[in-house]
C-alpha cells in the first residue's frame, strides 16, 4: 500500500460527508510524517471497527430473524454445542483482531517516538490563559526571540517543540502535523513535528483551561526554508522606530496608557512579559489567539474592549480618545 | 424447616398473621412515616425518582449547550454560563444520576431477587439516600445562586485550585462529590451484605441471578474506586480551604496526582453504571427470548473480569500527559482486553436470541438498541485505547461521541429496558406498549442523529468544552444536525414521563408475573408487600420460578411480630441465623442533616467540622439506641430448623 493510499484511507468516510469543508481545520489530511503515521493507524482502526460492527449487527439481525421463525426453542446438547462453537469462534476472532490491533498500536507508537532526525529548530511553547507564547531557541542568545500565537517552521525539517505552562493545564494540538501534548505546570514535555507541505495549519488548545478555552488557537505556518530564514531574520530585529508623527504619537500612547504594563515591543522601554510580545504584531495573521483577523478595525475593537470579544480575557478595556486610538492603531500597524 | 406454600397458607399463617406482618414491616403513615422510612422499596423508589429528576435537569443543560453550538458564534449563553453548564451536566449525569440510579435500582431489586424482607442495614440505607439528596440540593442551590462549579466534572487542578478558581464554585463541586461518595459507599456495603448473607435458602452462589452477580461485582468496584476520589476531593478541599499544596507545583505538589486519583475512580465509575446494566440485559433477554440464557458461567466470569479490568484502564484518560510510553502500553493492552469479556457477553446474548423465540416488547427493544449502540461505542472505545489515535482524538468531539454511545447505549438503554420490565412489579401497572415503542424509536434515532456526527466533528478538529467556534471551521452543519438529534431525545424522554404518569393512573393491572419471568420477585404480588414475601421461598434452581416444583417449598417458623430476616451461609445459602432488623426511625435523616451541616458548612468555615460532628453524635445515639423496637417474649417455634 502506497503512502498516498494510506493517507486517503481514513479520509474517505469524512470526505464523503464533508467534501465542501475547509480542509485546513480537519485533522484528517496529514501534512507531515507524524500525523501520517497516526492517520494510517486511524484508517486501520476505522475500517476494522466498521467491519466488526457490521458483522455483529448482521449476527444480531440473523438471530432475531431465525428466532422469530422457531416454533420451539433450540435446546439440548446439539444446540448447546452449536452455540458454544459459534460464541467461542466469535470470541476467538475478537481476541485475534485485538491482538493484531495491539501490535499495530505499539508499532505506530514506537515510530512516533523514534522519529529520528537532527533538529532544524527548537521552539519552546508556553501556554497562558488564553494565548501561546512562542520562544525560538538558539545556542546563540542573540539569535533567540519571542513571539506569540504563530509558529513558523521550515518545510521538510524536524522541529523540536518543548511545551510548558505557567498557569493551568493546556494542550498543544496541530492536528495536521501531530497528536496533542499536554502543557502541565511543573513539567516540560517534548514533541517532534515535520511539515512536508507548505501551508497554514490550525492549532488549538485541547485541554479545558478556563473561561476562554474556546478561543485559544494558534497557527503553524510551514514555509520553504529560504522564506522561513527571511522571516526569522525579520523577527530577530527590534521594532523600527516610527517615522511619521502619528505613529510617534501612537508609540507615546502605547508607552503611557498602560499597554506597556503587560506587553513588550523590543527597541522601546516596553518590556513586560505578561501579555504577548508585540514587536512584530503586524506580521501576524490573527489577533487574540486566532479569534480575529489582524485588521485595523478588529485591532481597534480589541484594544478598546477585549471583554466584548473574549469575555474573561486578561486584557482590560482601554478608554482612549479617538485620536489616541487612531495613533495607537497606526503605530501597531507599523510593527512589521 | 420447609413446608409447602399451600400447607402454610392454609394453616400456619392465616389472614391474621398476614395482618401482623403488615403491622411489623410497615413504616407508618403520613409524612412522619415517609421521613422515617427504612423499607428498601420506599427508599429505592424515592432514590430512583430523585435520580431521574437529575437526569432530566442534566438533559436540559445538554439541550441548552446543543442550542448554543447549533451554529458558529451563537450568543445564547456566555462562556461563563456555558462552562458551568457542561460542568453541571457531567457532574449531574455521573454523580447524581448514573451511579445513584444504578445503586437505587439495586436497592429495590436485590432484596426481592434474593428473597429477603429488607436490605441489610436498612437505616444506613435511608441515611444514604438523605445524604445523596443533600448533595444534589447543594449542587443545584449553588448553580441557582450563581455559584455553580465551572471546572468540568473532572475538575482538573490547577485550574480548580485556589489560585485560578477563587470563590466557592469549586468547593460546591467538591462537597457534592463528598456526599455522593458517602451515599455510594454505604449502598455498596448494604448490597454486598444483602447478597452474601440474606439470600433465600437454596440460592447458592451458582444459582445467583446474573443481575445480582452484576450488582455484587459493582458494589465491590464502588468499594475500591470511591475512596480514591474521596481522597482526591479531600486533598483539593484542603488545598482550597486551609492552604495545603498537594497539587501546587510551585510548592512541590503535582497536578498529575489529581488526574491519577480522579481517573483511578473515574474509569471504574463508568463500569459502576455499565456492569449493572449488563445485569438488566442478562435478566431481560431470557424472559423475552423465552429461553434460558446461553453461557451463564461465561457471563458471570465476564462480569467479574470486567470488574477487575476496570481498574487497569485509568491511564487511557491521560495518554497526552507525557507519561512513559512503556507504561502507557500496559493500559492500552488492558483497555483492549476489556473488550473480550464485553464480546463474550454480546455473543452470549445474541446466541440466546438465536436459540429462543424472541418477543418484541418494549424491554427487548431497548435491549436490542443497547446491543447496537454498545457495540459501536465499544469499537470506538478500542480506537481511543490506541495511544497514537488517542493523541488525535483525545479531548475532541470524537470522545464526546464515544462516551455518549457507551453511556447512553450501554447504560441508559438497559436502564429504560429495566424501567419497562420492572415498572409492573414496582407499581402493579403496565406501562403503555404503544408509547413505549415511540419512546424507543425516537430515543434510538435521536441518539444516532445527535452523536454519530460528533465522531466526524472530532476528526475535523473540534475540541470539547468550547462554548463557540468560528464559522470558517466548517463545523456548523454537523453541529446543527446534532442539535436536532438532541431535541429528538428530549421528545422521547418526555414521552417516557408521560407514559409513567398515564400508566400510574390508568395502566393495565399487571398481576404478579406479566412477562412470564423466572426470578423470585415475580412470585410475590405487584407491588410487593412491605415484607416482600409472606413466606421466604426455598430456591430450587437457577431459574426459581421456571424450575420450582409444584409443592413450592417455603421457610416457616419466622416470627411475625418483629422484623426478622433469615441469614444464610455465604456459599451455599444454608440457613444460618435469624437476625432482627431495626424499625423505622428519623435518626438517619437527622444524621444526614448533621453530615450536611459538616460538609456544607465546611465550605465557609472550618468550625463546621466541630459543630457538625457534635450534632451527629446525638443523632447516632438515637439511631443505635432505638434499634430493637419490639421487645416481647418470644413464642415457640420461631427458631428456624
Amino acid at each position: 500500500m502506497s503512502a498516498a493510499t494510506r493517507r486517503t484511507w481514513p479520509a474517505i468516510p469524512v470526505a464523503i460527508l464533508l467534501a465542501a469543508c475547509d480542509r485546513e481545520f480537519s485533522a484528517t489530511p496529514p501534512a507531515g510524517p507524524q500525523a501520517e503515521r497516526i492517520s494510517g493507524l486511524t484508517g486501520y482502526l476505522a475500517w476494522t471497527g466498521t467491519a466488526v460492527f457490521l458483522a455483529v449487527v448482521a449476527f444480531l439481525l440473523y438471530a432475531l430473524w431465525r428466532g422469530r421463525r422457531r416454533a420451539e426453542n433450540a435446546a439440548g446438547p446439539a444446540a448447546e454445542r452449536t452455540l458454544t462453537l459459534w460464541v467461542g469462534g466469535a470470541v476467538a476472532v475478537t481476541t485475534l483482531i485485538l491482538a493484531v490491533t495491539l501490535v499495530l498500536n505499539f508499532q505506530t507508537g514506537r515510530a512516533l517516538a523514534e522519529f529520528a532526525e537532527p533538529d532544524a529548530l527548537v521552539i519552546r511553547v508556553t501556554g497562558h490563559q488564553w494565548w501561546w507564547q512562542v520562544d525560538y531557541q538558539d545556542p546563540d542568545y542573540s539569535r533567540r526571540f519571542t513571539t506569540a500565537n504563530e509558529i513558523h517552521i521550515p518545510v521538510g525539517r524536524r522541529v523540536r517543540v518543548e511545551v510548558q505552562s505557567r498557569d493551568v493545564i493546556h494542550s498543544f494540538w496541530a492536528p495536521n502535523l501531530h497528536g496533542k501534548v499536554d502543557l502541565i505546570p511543573g513539567y516540560t514535555a517534548t514533541t517532534y513535528l515535520r511539515a512536508d507541505r507548505p501551508g497554514v495549519y490550525h492549532g488549538r488548545c485541547a485541554e479545558y483551561c478556563g473561561m476562554q478555552h474556546a478561543r485559544m488557537d494558534f497557527r503553524v505556518i510551514a514555509e520553504p526554508p529560504e522564506k522561513f530564514a527571511a522571516w526569522y531574520e525579520g523577527q530577530l530585529k527590534s521594532a523600527t522606530p516610527p517615522a511619521d508623527s502619528v505613529r510617534q504619537a501612537g508609540r507615546q500612547v502605547f508607552l503611557s496608557k498602560g499597554c506597556a504594563l503587560c506587553h513588550t515591543v523590543r527597541g522601546t522601554p516596553a518590556g513586560s512579559r505578561v501579555g504577548p510580545d508585540l514587536t512584530h504584531l503586524a506580521t501576524r495573521r490573527t489577533i487574540a489567539a486566532g479569534t480575529l483577523p489582524n485588521t485595523r478595525g478588529h485591532l481597534g475593537g480589541w484594544v478598546s474592549d477585549p471583554q466584548k470579544i473574549k469575555p474573561g480575557a486578561k486584557m482590560p478595556p482601554n478608554q482612549l480618545a479617538p485620536n489616541e486610538l487612531h495613533a495607537l492603531l497606526g503605530y501597531l500597524e507599523s510593527l512589521k | 424447616m420447609s413446608s409447602t406454600e399451600a400447607q402454610v397458607t392454609a394453616g400456619l399463617l392465616d389472614a391474621e398473621g398476614r395482618a401482623e406482618m403488615e403491622r411489623t414491616w410497615d413504616d407508618g403513615p403520613g409524612l412522619r412515616g415517609w421521613l422515617r422510612a427504612t423499607d428498601h422499596k420506599s427508599v429505592a423508589k424515592r432514590y430512583v425518582a430523585t435520580a431521574f429528576l437529575f437526569f432530566v435537569l442534566g438533559g436540559v443543560e445538554a439541550l441548552v449547550m446543543r442550542v448554543q453550538l447549533a451554529r458558529p458564534e451563537n450568543g445564547l449563553v456566555d462562556p461563563e454560563l456555558y462552562n458551568q453548564l457542561f460542568t453541571m451536566h457531567g457532574t449531574t449525569m455521573m454523580f447524581l444520576f448514573g451511579v445513584p440510579v444504578q445503586l437505587a435500582m439495586a436497592i429495590y431489586l436485590v432484596p426481592l431477587m434474593v428473597g429477603t424482607r429488607n436490605i441489610a442495614f436498612p437505616r444506613l440505607n435511608a441515611f444514604g439516600y438523605w445524604v445523596y439528596l443533600i448533595g444534589g440540593l447543594l449542587l443545584y442551590s449553588g448553580f441557582v445562586l450563581n455559584t455553580g462549579p465551572d471546572g468540568g466534572w473532572f475538575n482538573y487542578v490547577p485550574l480548580s485550585g485556589p489560585q485560578y478558581s477563587p470563590g466557592k464554585r469549586i468547593d460546591v463541586w467538591a462537597q457534592t462529590v463528598t456526599f455522593t461518595e458517602i451515599a455510594a459507599l454505604v449502598a455498596a456495603v448494604e448490597l454486598i451484605v444483602t447478597v452474601l448473607k440474606q439470600r433465600a435458602p437454596g440460592m447458592s452462589l451458582n444459582r445467583l441471578p446474573l443481575y445480582v452477580w452484576a450488582v455484587l461485582v459493582t458494589a465491590f468496584v464502588v468499594l475500591f474506586a470511591m475512596p480514591s476520589v474521596a481522597l482526591a476531593s479531600m486533598m483539593l478541599a484542603l488545598d482550597r480551604l486551609v492552604g495545603t499544596h498537594f497539587f501546587n507545583p510551585a510548592e512541590g505538589g503535582d497536578p498529575l496526582l489529581w488526574q491519577h486519583l480522579f481517573w483511578f475512580f473515574g474509569h471504574p465509575e463508568v463500569y459502576i453504571m455499565f456492569i449493572p446494566a449488563t445485569g438488566f440485559v442478562s435478566e431481560i433477554i431470557p424472559v423475552f427470548a423465552r429461553r434460558k440464557i446461553f453461557g451463564h458461567t461465561a457471563l458471570v466470569l465476564a462480569l467479574v473480569a470486567t470488574g477487575f479490568l476496570s481498574f487497569g484502564l485509568w491511564v487511557h484518560h491521560m495518554f497526552t500527559t507525557g507519561l512513559p510510553q512503556l507504561g502507557q502500553s500496559f493500559f492500552t493492552a488492558a483497555s483492549l482486553m476489556i473488550a473480550i469479556p464485553s464480546g463474550v457477553q454480546v455473543f452470549c446474548w445474541i446466541a440466546t436470541l438465536w436459540a429462543g423465540r424472541p418477543r418484541f416488547d418494549t424491554p427487548l427493544l431497548f435491549v436490542l438498541g443497547f446491543i447496537v449502540l454498545f457495540t459501536l461505542g465499544g469499537i470506538t472505545g478500542v480506537m481511543v485505547a490506541s495511544v497514537p489515535f488517542d493523541q488525535q482524538a483525545h479531548d475532541t468531539h470524537f470522545v464526546v461521541a464515544h462516551l455518549h454511545y457507551v453511556q447512553i447505549g450501554a447504560f441508559v438503554f438497559p436502564l429504560f429496558a429495566a424501567f419497562y420490565y420492572w415498572f409492573p412489579k414496582i407499581t402493579g401497572r403496565m406501562l403503555s406498549e404503544a408509547l413505549g415503542k415511540w419512546n424507543f424509536w425516537l430515543f434510538f434515532i435521536g441518539v444516532n442523529v445527535t452523536f454519530f456526527p460528533l465522531h466526524f466533528l472530532g476528526l475535523m478538529g473540534m475540541t470539547r468544552r468550547v462554548y463557540t467556534y468560528l464559522p470558517e471551521t466548517g463545523w456548523g452543519p454537523l453541529n446543527f444536525v446534532a442539535t436536532v438529534g438532541a431535541f429528538t431525545i428530549a421528545a422521547s424522554a418526555l414521552l417516557f414521563v408521560a407514559n409513567v404518569f398515564r400508566s400510574l393512573r390508568r395502566g393495565a393491572p399487571a398481576g404478579d408475573d406479566p412477562w412470564g419471568s423466572h426470578t423470585l420477585e415475580w412470585g410475590t404480588s405487584s407491588p410487593p408487600p412491605a415484607y416482600n414475601y409472606l413466606h421466604i421461598p426455598v430456591v430450587q434452581g437457577l431459574y426459581p420460578l421456571w424450575e420450582r416444583t409444584p409443592d413450592r417449598p417455603v421457610v416457616t417458623g419466622m416470627g411475625t411480630e418483629r422484623r426478622e430476616v433469615l441469614l444464610t451461609t455465604v456459599l451455599d445459602a444454608e440457613p444460618d441465623a435469624v437476625y432482627q432488623h431495626p424499625g423505622p426511625s428519623e435518626a438517619p435523616l437527622l444524621a444526614a442533616l448533621a453530615v450536611g451541616v459538616t460538609f456544607v458548612g465546611g465550605i465557609f468555615t472550618t468550625w463546621a467540622f466541630v459543630v457538625g460532628p457534635a450534632l451527629l453524635f446525638p443523632a447516632l445515639l438515637r439511631w443505635f439506641w432505638t434499634q430493637e423496637r419490639h421487645e416481647g417474649p418470644r413464642t415457640e417455634g420461631e427458631e428456624p430448623a
